[in-house]
């Protein structure tokens, strides 16, 4: 018997748990502007989840799927993307669309069952995709993208997605990482691991002992990175973000993190999750993390980092106000149900129109 | 001027739209080396080049999927699924995705793509390669489903679908791919979609048919006339959003409508067009609307195919059947 093909996985983390460097840290981890950022960018997120967590209680939201615990996978790999680059979303994407110009408002608008909310306003998101909802069906259109990019000899330009573990259980999955490796295709994907499949656990997900593998079928690199180190996750994104831009196809990046909220707010995580699991993750969690190195480096101090907190709240309110003024005083009529379907409504629906028209508010 | 065949038709008008718009991609199973299985492809990556003439990996939704990201990138992807018994894989992506996107951004993106297939019975193919499913496709709002009936339909509609701003679903019917010839010049003028085609006038029936049907249903018409009967003849071509007017119009004049369908009876944009008729011009109906269809069973293998298949004796049958009720 002869070996024909071996591989292998390397992981990557920075900073430990106890954010401190657990390797030498590549440049932009002594950045302080933009050290800061990332945090910034971070907490801004997880006051925005708990905010739209919390107006669904209320019912002032639709069902939301938070970040919670894992704001340093979208984050990280965002803060990585040129105005050149376009994002392809899934629906725990809110990290990486804030990231790519994507408004808080917007997501909000969006969750609270208005799909202006996907009508990005900022010249920035303009080509990126709405988040996709069916599991793993944006891998394909990423891939496509991708295939565009590469058709027409683009420099400079390459496509982000994202994907749950869960996903990578999907054909789609496969058949977008096969066409982005014999196509050799400008895209990066992301895999949240958070551990869970709303209910299913990692372990029931996959036999293989990474997602990251499930590159090496598709003849692309596959990596690992410790998902609740936001430099791990920058430093991976980035460069993988600059071979694809470079002509050096495609990249599988699974970062392990943890879905320290339900699945949705239509979950209820107690039903199958354990606490003592739950209570270990919370320990390694990405913001204290990075809140501790970046006291260290002496980026901030305890009052600034309180001082950020009040200003994600106050930023946050100011979106709320600005998702509620479209509801209350701007809402859609009801005929945007029909006002986008096609360029042009065919004759033969323009009846129903006019009769959605006709009886209002019913 | 050239007189081709309808899959001969398709190749031109493919040709035609690269030519003029370097936007237009083909993607597919074997339609660059090998000019696709029907040869719809024929010549066109020679022509056009491995850039523009895409012979994709083996996965009906990839090629799908593939076709949505290059369409918010402004390229106007021409997918083609190998046989439409192959296409359920991909309509994850075509009706949950394709279909939704204009609508679900607000217009921010929208999708110039067409995805073109073969379909229909009658050329005794394997299993899964016979079958009439654009019902699926008609259900769903957002696509629009087109079918040509002819050679001269066949160019001018493609060069349509490739146009419209929006996803298009063009079903080629592919028992009728070689069985006539039309002179076809090749001057780029587009057919307008969601409009039906009258073939045929006449004062006494109505038949509307599409796609491979309309040969067996233009014949039947030939067969009444020389029994007395004149029979009106309704191309439908756009399947989906059909152009019900134009249909309501001619049975107001004639009283009497027989739709011809290849796909199953159950469910069908036969079972639709009948139900719009009884909402909407009941009083000007002399007799109940018939339909002839394929049967509510499996699509059956190369022996049987020809027995369910709707023949013309079955049309004709229809026909005498609503012009002795009254």
């Amino acid at each position: 018997m002869q070996k024909l093909a071996s591989f292998e996985v390397n992981y990557l983390q920075y900073l430990d748990e106890g954010g401190k460097p657990a390797n030498d840290l590549p440049d932009f981890a002594d950045d302080h502007e933009v050290m800061v950022g990332l945090y910034r960018s971070m907490q801004l997120l997880r006051h925005l989840d708990a905010r739209a967590v919390a107006l669904q209680r209320v019912g002032r939201m639709r069902t939301y799927p938070a970040s919670e615990g894992q704001e340093a996978v979208g984050v990280g790999a965002s803060s990585c993307l040129s105005d050149r680059d376009v994002l392809v979303p899934y629906y725990r994407g809110t990290a990486m669309m804030l990231g790519h110009g994507v408004q808080p408002h917007e997501i909000l608008l969006y969750w609270g069952g208005d799909e202006r909310g996907s009508d990005y306003q900022n010249p920035l998101a303009k080509e990126d995709f709405p988040i996709a909802v069916p599991i793993a069906t944006q891998m394909l259109h990423a891939a496509g993208v991708a295939s565009a990019i590469k058709l027409r000899g683009q420099k400079d330009r390459a496509v982000l997605t994202e994907i749950g573990e869960g996903g990578t259980s999907e054909g789609e999955f496969y058949e977008a990482l096969n066409v982005a490796g014999v196509w050799n295709l400008p895209m990066v994907c992301v895999i949240n691991n958070n551990q869970w499949a709303i209910s299913v656990p990692s372990e029931m997900q996959t036999a293989a002992q990474t997602y990251a593998q499930k590159a090496v079928a598709a003849g692309i690199e596959g990596l690992q990175v410790d998902g609740n180190d936001v430099i791990a996750v920058k430093d991976a994104v980035g460069k993988a973000l600059d071979k694809a831009r470079n002509g050096g196809g495609a990249t599988l990046i699974e970062a392990v993190t943890y879905r320290l909220c339900d699945h949705t707010t239509a979950d209820d995580a107690s039903r199958y999750e354990d606490a003592k699991a739950r209570a270990e993750a919370e320990k390694k969690e990405p913001l204290g993390r990075l809140a501790k190195y970046l006291l260290n480096l002496g980026a901030v101090n305890e009052k600034q980092l309180d001082e950020f907190a009040v200003a994600a709240k106050a930023e946050v309110e100011k979106e709320v106000k600005i998702y509620f003024d479209i509801l209350e005083n701007k809402p859609q009529p009801p005929s945007a149900m029909f006002d986008y379907l096609y360029a042009e409504l065919p004759e033969r629906f323009r009846a129903q129109r006019d009769e959605v028209m006709r009886r209002g508010g019913e | 001027m050239p007189t081709l065949t309808l899959i001969e038709a398709v190749t031109l008008a493919l040709d035609h739209e690269m030519g003029r718009d370097k936007e237009v991609v083909i993607l597919g199973e074997d339609v660059g080396r090998n000019g696709g299985v029907f040869r719809a492809t024929d010549g066109l990556q020679d022509k056009y080049g491995d850039q523009r003439v895409l012979d994709t990996p083996l996965a009906e939704a990839m090629i799908a999927g593939l076709s949505i990201g290059m369409a918010t990138q402004g390229m106007k992807p021409v997918a083609e699924i190998q046989f439409m018994g192959f296409v359920f894989p991909a309509l994850n992506q075509i009706l949950g995705a394709a279909a939704r996107m204009r609508n679900r951004t607000r217009g921010r993106l929208h999708l110039p793509m067409v995805v073109r297939m073969p379909y229909g019975g009658g050329i005794h193919a394997p299993e899964h390669h016979s079958e009439s499913t654009e019902a699926i496709f008609a259900h769903t709002p957002g696509l629009r489903v087109v079918v040509p009936s002819n050679p001269s339909r066949a160019y001018g509609l493609l060069l349509a679908a490739i146009r419209d701003p929006d996803p298009v679903i063009f079903l080629e019917p592919k028992r009728i791919y070689r069985i006539v010839k039309h002179e076809i010049e090749d001057d780029g003028e587009a057919y307008p979609l969601d409009t039906c085609f009258v073939d045929r006038q006449g004062d006494d029936v109505t038949f509307v048919a599409w796609g491979a049907m309309m040969h067996e249903t233009l014949l039947a018409a030939e067969m009444l006339a020389k029994e007395g009967v004149s029979a009106e003849v309704i191309d439908l071509a756009t399947v989906a959003p059909y152009d019900v007017e134009t249909i309501i119009e001619s049975v107001e004049k004639t009283g009497r409508c027989v739709i011809v369908a290849e796909a199953v009876r159950t469910g069908g944009v036969a079972s639709d067009i009948a139900a719009e008729l009884a909402e909407r011009c009941l009083l000007s109906l002399i007799a109940p609307v018939g339909r002839v269809t394929g049967y509510d069973t499996i699509m059956p293998y190369a022996k049987l195919e020809g027995r369910y298949l709707p023949s013309v004796d079955r049309i004709a049958d229809e026909a005498r059947k609503v012009m002795a009720f009254s």
